[in-house]
């Protein structure tokens, strides 16, 4: 038993720092927290008042009472129990109402928080993977990457929504509340990070099959760091410097994968799928479903049906050879 | 009486049970089947050809003609894999138009899935190796589609950002219109 205890504790960190609305990063997280504890607690009151009430009741009621009870009146018990329900009520409203008007409040501080100089990120959602874009006035300065969100610590960034098939909603717990994604409607909304770290996030909208396995993580860092991220994004692939290498990229130029890809720097234009220009700078494939490593590349490339059922990547059946030489030409590409 | 109303009300409700236990759901294959050792390699410029008819013939049970799940994949693949950049949504253009009745090629199945394997004279490449041969099957099942080959059933229907009038739900409600007349008249 306590290995395999052990074995889940390991499997499974006791504390999800990444995906938790009660280790806020942002200011908007912390609005939301403090939203959170508000309620518990008044809820936690309620519910002590109730067991007391409940308790001290249970403890006057006499067991053996007569059936049927008889019929008394008691004008001044009716009066105090009026008395008493119309207070429990009247509470009870105005403490909704006390909830309601801190909800509306904390939302308008969530969203009212002053933006200057952010950095703008467009985000796209698509059945089942985030398209991530830093849109620049200047077409060749743009980073297009997948799933992964780099945004520099204490900046304001700006993120305009949009989705190319249903309803996604992009939700980070620890950065601010749930923002819809709607297709053909571009929406706005920002955070402030202030921690550098990883923060995990999830589609929060039932958008078909693979729902589940719609991540995504926003990666903060120092503004040096960010800056250092994008201009190596912007840089077109690295050409293959072997045989093998070579190999690959003329399998990626050959086969399926170009049908729905882009490398810059090759004939690959296709926007279907994630762009894989830098795909060995990610940490994880698949919209946070499988790590970045060979064998894991190697079994999406082969069958991600059986990985993701109903992803619009198609199985591919290649030599070993060339799955080999697209495995290492796809590996350089950081 | 009450007898006989009991016994009506049960076979009724047996009725619908048998009805409804009838019902399944048309089933999605997400994990296609291996393509067969690639049969299909030859080049094929004609219908005419000797001996046994070398057209691909569609995989067993018409799972991609019959398959509204398949014939819907085909529409999106058709947009995504920019049919539409010469065809259209089938009035052709750069291409021919595909939802009328000529067929330079041949309506089968297998006559569209050998044009878009290996491609045409006059423009139409071959996607040989590009798209995988049960997506091919599915883009075939939907061209046909729009020409009116395939059961009513399993078309999809036009892109509603294609219709030429918004549907109903995104149109400001309007005054009924046709009525001649002040109503006082009619009374």
């Amino acid at each position: 038993m306590m290995p395999r205890l052990f074995l889940l504790a390991q499997a499974m960190p006791l504390d999800p720092g990444g995906h938790n609305i009660l280790h806020p990063a942002a200011p908007q997280g912390g609005h939301i927290e403090w939203l959170y504890w508000v309620i518990f607690w008044i809820c936690f009151v309620v519910y002590v008042l109730m067991i007391i009430g409940y308790t001290r009741a249970a403890a006057k009621s006499k067991s053996d009472a007569i059936y049927p009870l008889p019929v008394f009146e008691d004008k001044e018990g009716d009066q105090r129990a009026k008395w008493a329900v119309g207070t429990a009520v009247a509470v009870t409203v105005v403490t909704l109402f006390v909830v309601l008007v801190l909800s509306v409040v904390t939302g308008k501080k969530a969203a009212g928080l002053s933006s200057k100089n952010p950095v703008t990120i467009q985000i796209i959602g698509h059945q089942w993977w985030w398209e991530v874009v830093y849109p620049n006035p200047q077409a060749d300065q743009t980073v297009t990457t997948a799933n992964e969100i780099h945004v520099p610590v204490n900046t304001p960034v700006v993120v305009l929504t949009n989705s190319t098939d249903v309803i996604h909603s992009f939700w980070a717990p620890n950065i601010t509340g749930k923002r819809d994604l709607l297709p053909g409607y571009s929406s706005a909304f920002w955070f402030n990070i202030q921690q550098p770290g990883t923060y995990r996030g999830q589609c929060a909208e039932f958008c078909g099959l693979q729902h589940a396995h719609m991540g995504f993580s926003i990666i903060a860092q120092s503004v040096d760091d960010f800056q250092a991220w994008e201009q190596q994004q912007l840089k077109p692939a690295p050409e293959p410097t072997n045989d093998e290498t070579k190999r690959g990229r003329e399998v990626f130029l050959t086969r399926a994968c170009l049908m729905c890809h882009t490398i810059r720097g090759t004939d690959a234009g296709a926007r279907m799928g994630p762009d894989l220009t830098h795909l060995a700078s990610r940490n994880m494939i698949a919209a946070e479903t499988l790590p970045n490593t060979r064998g894991a590349l190697a079994g999406w490339i082969l069958d991600p049906q059986r990985i993701k059922p109903g992803a619009e990547m198609s199985p591919n059946s290649l030599a070993p050879d060339d799955l080999q030489a697209l495995l290492a030409y796809l590996q350089t590409l950081q | 009486m009450r007898s006989n109303l009991q016994l009506g009300l049960t076979l009724g409700a047996f009725a619908v049970v048998a009805v409804l236990m009838s019902c399944s759901r048309e089933t999605r294959i997400f994990r296609q089947p291996p393509p067969a050792n690639q049969t299909f390699n030859t080049v094929q410029v004609s219908g005419l050809n000797p001996g046994a008819n070398s057209i691909p013939t569609p995989p067993p049970g018409n799972m991609y003609q019959e398959s509204a799940y398949a014939v819907s994949e085909g529409q999106k693949l058709y947009e995504q894999y920019n049919c539409v950049g010469c065809h259209a949504h089938g009035g052709g253009g750069i291409g021919p138009p595909l939802m009328d009745n000529n067929w330079i090629y041949g309506s089968e199945a297998g006559n569209v899935f050998t044009t878009i394997m290996q491609g045409r004279p006059n423009g139409m490449p071959s996607f040989r190796n590009r798209i995988p041969e049960y997506q091919v099957w599915e883009i075939a099942a939907y061209v046909r589609s729009m020409a009116g080959l395939l059961p009513k059933g399993v078309s999809p229907g036009r892109p509603d950002h294609m219709r030429v009038k918004p549907s109903e739900s995104s149109t400001p409600p309007q005054k009924p219109t046709g009525i001649t007349g002040s109503p006082e008249q009619h009374q």
